[in-house]
């Protein structure tokens, strides 16, 4: 197989690093070579944050190249769009319709560009969820990222038992219940 | 086989030494380093700890070393300059017990205030260096690295980037090695360096490094690939990672250790291909050796010493190919900045209020140079902040620095500023210090430090008192204050600033990050009240948002209820909400 691209974008905070946990977990239990590269530091402090991760047979560099991206994952619209060329042709990008302005357009130097999701779709097979307001509605917007993921789960050869068996091992104990549920939640958005 | 098990670099320098018997770790945080030793002290047989500064990390682990135990340090690029002083030195000395030290550089600058190269540090010091491509490696070379010391008498640096120390990879785990103490033997001649014993063991240095250069030949950390022999590749690192995904059929020359360079080994390797490319991040360290002993090699002329490779970068740079890509679409950038409720805010909207420059430090602080706050005008390194200033101070008099402060946090103050401070009342200066007291190390992640009440290893200890500290310096005129009560901290900071002595402020409220439960409180606007001034917007406050028709809204899952906003709200249109 050749190495699967999977890319996850957001804003510095907002629980990149936990999605990228429970691929980890997901492609080292298939039995693959992995790799992942993650942003900690100064970056996590509000700012542009983007996780890598590469698995296959054997997998050298740990970060995806420009182009090649299979999945793209972006809990922020703004990431979406600034990383939306990593993907490859007909690669899917699954975006979290929120807005979170960066300090350029905070302060009134930049504007926050519109339209967003529909530029997106004109290139991309692009897949959209409210995921805060869904979260909200089971009873903790923390667990909007497994929503998120949920989504990105279809475009990926795993089975749904593998991911919720990973998800298990992977969250704190007492949190298991609502990030199944979310996760369901994603997986059965179409 | 053993379990294979998915580990970040770092993660996986820490398992190196706890499987190779290392008994003592000592270590400053900072980033990309900082996960080392907050996985080795999930190992109980290796005693670990933050130490102040780097430089007293190193001291510990040199005189663990000394004693008979294997010892690591472990620190980010420019803390290896913090600690050069003892590691200079400690290169003549050697070991006793191994003495490993892992290094982080940071292409890229994700997270640092420059880009130098370690390795160019460590040619100066005359320390080998072996440099990890994965995080399998990460474990295994630090495995090699305490038996090399021990081996060659000297300590090893293996040197990581933010990549590989940030990345994460399988690693197949081994048991711990027993490895007993090394007895004691006082020898003043190797341990005691002055003048007399510091020329002999220069002379046992500089035949260590030609001893080192010839066997490292036969190290099995180096890995010749020979494939097609019209080019081939001298990496190490990280990039050899990017070597091998753009240019799967070439032979590759990978180097385990990178200072000294195991030269026969490269000039064979040289001679074996036609066309030859030294592939390493940051400054020609490899190449501009290679070239000195006469061999052709292509490198910086088309590669550059900035920032972080690609694949990409070298099939362009290499094979001259146009890869066409889809064009970044222009998008306004998102710079790290000061999260909601973060007590440095209100500090700086004060400073701000008052028109006050500040020396800054390195820390989250270090944000409030960007816009909208924009009140720190310099950041040098660690400490540099208090003794920055006394220097303008001392270049202009003190009329001039009655519109400056300095701002440090409490681990920077802990780290060098101190030495500052006391600088300062030494040679009577007159600034004013902010200590912004946040109670723990904040950008790097929540480290503990000498005034938190806390060891590295859970105990509770001691905490420094930052007051008692700067009055037992000599500072008379030391004021403690919320940082966010604003009226109390705009007056105490006119006051001192006003004054013609040295003045301390601790600035004290715990880092908004640090208190994980939900915010007590939530702030919202009131359309009907609010008169889109933006006033609560001067602070720079990510969770506040203006919207397209104008309206000002407070973001409800990012609010932190620290109602610095109220603060700023002259129509009283900002409600605080307290939450169950």
């Amino acid at each position: 197989m050749n190495t699967k691209n999977i890319m996850i974008v957001g804003v510095g905070g907002q629980g990149t690093l936990l999605t990228s946990r429970i691929l980890g977990g997901l492609t080292i239990s298939a039995g693959y070579d992995v790799k992942l590269s993650e942003v900690h530091g100064m970056a996590q402090r509000g700012g542009s944050v983007v996780t890598f991760v590469r698995y296959g047979e054997k997998v050298y560099e740990p970060i995806v190249e420009e182009g090649k991206a299979d999945v793209l994952i972006a809990f922020e619209k703004l990431e979406a769009l600034r990383y939306a060329h990593f993907l490859k042709e007909g690669g899917a990008i699954v975006v979290n319709d929120q807005q979170i302005d960066p300090m350029p357009v905070v302060i009134g130097a930049e504007k926050y560009p519109q339209n967003i999701l529909e530029e997106l779709s004109k290139n991309y097979r692009l897949f959209k969820v409210d995921a805060i307001t869904e979260a909200k509605k089971l009873g903790n917007s923390k667990v909007f990222n497994v929503i998120v993921l949920g989504i990105a789960a279809q475009h990926m050869e795993f089975s749904k038992e593998e991911w919720i068996s990973v998800i298990e091992n992977t969250v704190p104990a007492k949190t298991i219940d609502i990030n199944k549920k979310a996760f369901e939640l994603g997986y059965n958005i179409k | 086989m053993s379990e294979k098990v998915l580990m970040l670099g770092n993660e996986a320098f820490a398992r190196g030494a706890y499987e190779a018997g290392c008994k003592v770790s000592a270590a400053y945080p900072g980033t990309p380093s900082t996960e080392i030793s907050e996985n080795i002290v999930k190992y109980n047989e290796i005693y670990s700890e933050w130490s102040p500064n780097e430089k007293v990390a190193m001291e510990v682990a040199i005189g663990a070393s000394i004693i008979g135990v294997r010892a690591l340090a472990s620190m980010k690029h420019v803390g290896l300059n913090v600690a050069a002083d003892p590691l200079f030195t400690a290169s003549y000395i050697g070991v006793n017990g191994g003495l490993v030290a892992i290094v982080a550089d940071d292409p890229g600058l994700y997270s640092s205030q420059n880009e130098q190269d370690t390795r160019a540090v460590a040619r100066a010091a005359k320390i080998p260096v072996l440099e990890p491509s994965d995080s399998a490696e990460a474990k295994e070379f630090v495995r090699f690295a305490f038996d090399l010391s021990e081996k060659y008498d000297t300590p090893v640096i293996v040197r990581s980037t933010t990549r590989l120390s940030h990345s994460q990879g399988l690693v197949e785990l081994n048991d711990r090695q027993d490895i007993e103490d090394k007895p004691y033997v006082r020898n003043a001649a190797k341990n005691v360096m002055m003048p007399g014993n510091a020329k002999g063991r220069h002379l046992v240095v500089e035949s260590r490094e030609l001893a080192l250069m010839e066997d490292g030949c036969d190290f099995p950390i180096n890995t010749v690939e020979y494939k097609a022999r019209n080019i081939g590749f001298i990496t190490s690192g990280i990039p050899y990672q990017y070597v091998k995904e753009a240019f799967p059929d070439a032979s590759v020359l990978k180097l385990g250790i990178v200072n000294p360079l195991p030269r026969k080994l490269i000039e064979e390797f040289a001679s074996k291909v036609d066309t030859l490319y030294v592939i390493e991040e940051l400054d020609p360290i490899i190449e501009e050796q290679v070239k000195s002993w006469g061999i052709d090699a292509i490198g910086k002329d088309i590669l550059t010493v900035q920032g972080e490779y690609s694949t990409n970068m070298l099939i362009r740079a290499i094979k001259g190919e146009k890869i066409s890509l889809t064009t970044p679409a222009q998008v306004p950038n998102r710079p790290p900045v000061l999260c909601p409720g973060c007590p440095h805010r209100s500090v700086y909207t004060v400073l701000k209020r008052l028109k006050i420059r500040a020396a800054g430090d390195i820390g989250c602080y270090t944000l409030g140079a960007v816009a909208p706050l924009a009140v720190v005008d310099t950041t040098i390194c660690m400490g540099a902040s208090i003794s920055s200033l006394h220097g303008m101070e001392k270049a202009k008099g003190k009329d001039y620095i009655k519109d400056w402060v300095a701002v440090i946090g409490d681990g920077t103050f802990l780290h060098t500023g101190i030495n500052s401070l006391i600088n300062m009342v030494y040679n009577k200066g007159t600034g004013t210090v902010l200590i912004l007291d946040n109670s723990t190390t904040g950008m790097t992640g929540h480290q503990d430090h000498a005034s938190t009440g806390k060891t590295l290893m859970g105990e509770a200890t001691y905490s420094v008192d930052l007051e008692k500290l700067c009055k037992a310096v000599g500072v008379e005129h030391v004021r403690v204050v919320n940082a966010f009560d604003s009226k109390k901290l705009e007056k105490t900071i006119k006051e001192a600033v006003a004054l013609d002595e040295i003045a301390v402020i601790i600035a004290q409220a715990p880092c908004a990050l640090l208190d994980k439960s939900p915010a007590s409180l939530q702030n919202s606007i009131d359309q009907d009240i609010c008169k889109k001034c933006g006033l609560c917007m001067k602070p720079g406050c990510p969770a506040i948002t203006k919207m397209e028709n104008g309206d000002i809204v407070i973001n409800d899952t990012m609010c932190d209820g620290c109602c610095l906003c109220v603060d700023q709200c002259r129509f009283d249109a900002i409600k605080s909400i307290k939450l169950s």
